[in-house]
């Protein structure tokens, strides 16, 4: 029985063997990804950006159809032109960066569905918005894997400079230059975890995987590296939650994975160590000192 | 006697305006250095500077060999985020950058030092307590231990004892002595004269123009004072272009 629910999906059929694989994959790299984005308060830049990678995909689409490679470095493309964008336009007008992302998401989206509707079915449509994690072929599955092992290795290089140019940017600036290569370092990181959980999880939920596990380890831990891991493993529990979710009842499987994690945030939110509803409301009695 | 640091005409601003205008001087080596002057005057500005945060206007800053990396500094508690899920001892081990850098392990040893430093301020105990935990002077004192191992020979302290009580403050003096006994150039942006009167023989007294430079007491008078006061008040948006700097 337990074996039949929680196990055998997975050795009986290999499109859910690879799902499970692409979904732990991009909760490695999108788990420390969206702690650090929470944590710079950018958690909605994520969710902008993701939006801003639909047009380049769209673009390589209709190029050259559902080909993985044309379609990620469109992706790749538009998502580092955006980025650059919205923080030269921040920069030089009276804009604030989070306006200019809005605006900018706004307007990849309209275009990117635009042009994937011109070309393309609905059924392409819904593949761009929501993914397709059940029907992973070998190269995406690479892809997945090799963003998942370049995030972590570029993060383990950048880690210092970037923890502390969120504590105390003042003081990286008077010890060292390197707080302006490592945000730009990150935020090239943010770019390709989304044009990885794009093929997955769409330009839609892409993000759902990285802030959702995020701000349930927000609940748990008072301290940084064991948030990352906690949201990494939320991650890889919400993907294989999801697709069983999605294998027993029929429910689309990308968003039966963003599900699953809202549902373990709202866990959280109210049953939290750390500053949830429930401890807030009965604290316990006050200590000694 | 040599300078750790001399000022060499030196204006620096923000957009075109100084707010450190033609400043000129030396700060000796193992000088013990109030910063003293009305808000907006110059004080943080000129820390800025020295640690390389803002380019002069005109004029320079030489270190006399002293790299950026030889300054310790220490900005207003306001630019720290102290939400941040870090703790203290986390927090300490920065100072340990310049030997560390990016990559480097953090051996037994400088362990080690940081609860040394860690105790030396005052905070044994507190090495697992997260940041946001913290009371305006704890934060202080671990400000302090992270300025302990940098190991600077030039540190600049922007107004330390802000809204810190008098005990805390007695306990950063006393740290702040002892730098200057091991030869160490302390520059500190400071308000209350009566403590700089007791613990800073030298003072830099500020209002966007240098009022006057020297031995505490010859600087601190009624009358240096009140012009300070009168310098500072007068801020221009359509300033003239100025002519000392044609």
């Amino acid at each position: 029985m337990i074996y039949d629910t929680f196990i055998s999906p997975f050795v009986e059929f290999e499109f859910m063997r690879r799902a499970l694989v692409g979904t732990l994959a991009l909760a490695l790299g999108a788990g420390p990804i969206g702690v650090f984005l929470m944590l710079r308060r950018m958690s909605l830049v994520g969710d902008a950006m993701a939006h801003a990678i639909l047009p380049g995909a769209a673009i390589g689409f209709l190029l050259s159809g559902l080909n993985l490679f044309a379609m990620t470095a469109g992706g790749l493309i538009a998502g580092f032109v955006i980025a650059l964008a919205a923080g030269l336009i921040a920069r030089a007008t009276e804009l604030k960066e989070d306006a200019s992302l809005a605006a900018f998401f706004l307007i990849s989206l309209a275009v990117g569905v635009t042009i994937v509707s011109v070309r393309g079915t609905n059924i392409d449509l819904l593949h761009f918005l929501f993914g397709t994690v059940l029907a992973l072929d070998d190269q995406t599955l690479v892809l997945i894997a090799a963003i998942a092992s370049i995030t972590l290795a570029a993060l383990a290089l950048i880690y210092r400079p970037l923890l502390l140019e969120c504590v105390d940017p003042g003081y990286l600036r008077s010890v060292s230059r390197a707080g302006g290569p490592a945000h730009i370092a990150f935020l090239a990181l943010v770019v390709i975890n989304l044009v990885g959980g794009f093929h997955a999880l769409g330009t839609l939920l892409a993000v759902g995987l990285m802030m959702l596990p995020a701000v349930v380890a927000r609940f748990w831990a008072r301290d940084i590296s064991a948030m990352i891991v906690i949201a990494t493993i939320t991650g890889a529990v919400s993907g294989y939650a999801g697709l069983l979710l999605s294998f027993h009842t029929g429910v689309p499987s990308g968003p039966a994975i963003i599900l699953v994690a809202g549902v373990l945030y709202a866990f959280s939110v109210l049953c939290g160590r750390v500053g949830g509803l429930l401890r807030q409301a009965f604290p316990g009695r006050h200590l000694e000192a | 006697m040599t300078a750790a640091l001399r000022f060499q005409d030196l204006t620096l601003g923000y957009d075109r305006h100084p707010a450190v205008h033609h400043l000129d001087g030396a700060v000796e080596r193992g000088a013990l250095m109030a910063v003293c002057g009305p808000n907006g005057a110059g004080k943080s500005t000129l820390f800025k500077g020295v640690v390389g945060l803002l380019t002069p206007l005109s004029g320079g800053i030489d270190l006399n060999g002293c790299r950026v990396h030889d300054i310790a500094y220490l900005p207003q508690i306001a630019d720290i985020d102290r939400s941040f899920p870090i703790n203290v001892y986390d927090m300490v081990a920065m100072g340990l950058w310049r030997r560390a850098g990016l990559f480097g392990g953090i051996g037994r040893a400088a362990r080690e030092q940081v609860h040394r430093a860690t105790a030396a301020v005052g905070l044994r105990g507190f090495e697992e307590r997260p940041i946001s935990s913290l009371s305006g002077g704890q934060m202080q004192r671990t400000l302090f231990a992270r300025l302990l191992l940098q190991d600077a020979s030039v540190i600049l302290l922007d107004e330390p004892f802000n809204a810190i009580d008098a005990k805390t403050t007695a306990d950063l003096l006393e740290i702040i002595r002892r730098w200057h006994g091991e030869q160490r150039t302390v520059m500190a942006a400071l308000h209350d004269l009566e403590l700089i009167k007791a613990n800073f023989p030298e003072t830099l007294l500020l209002a966007r123009e240098p009022v006057a430079w020297g031995r505490t007491p010859e600087v601190l008078t009624p009358e240096n004072l009140l012009k300070a006061r009168r310098m500072c008040e007068a801020f221009d948006t359509d300033a003239a272009e100025c002519v000392q700097a044609a």
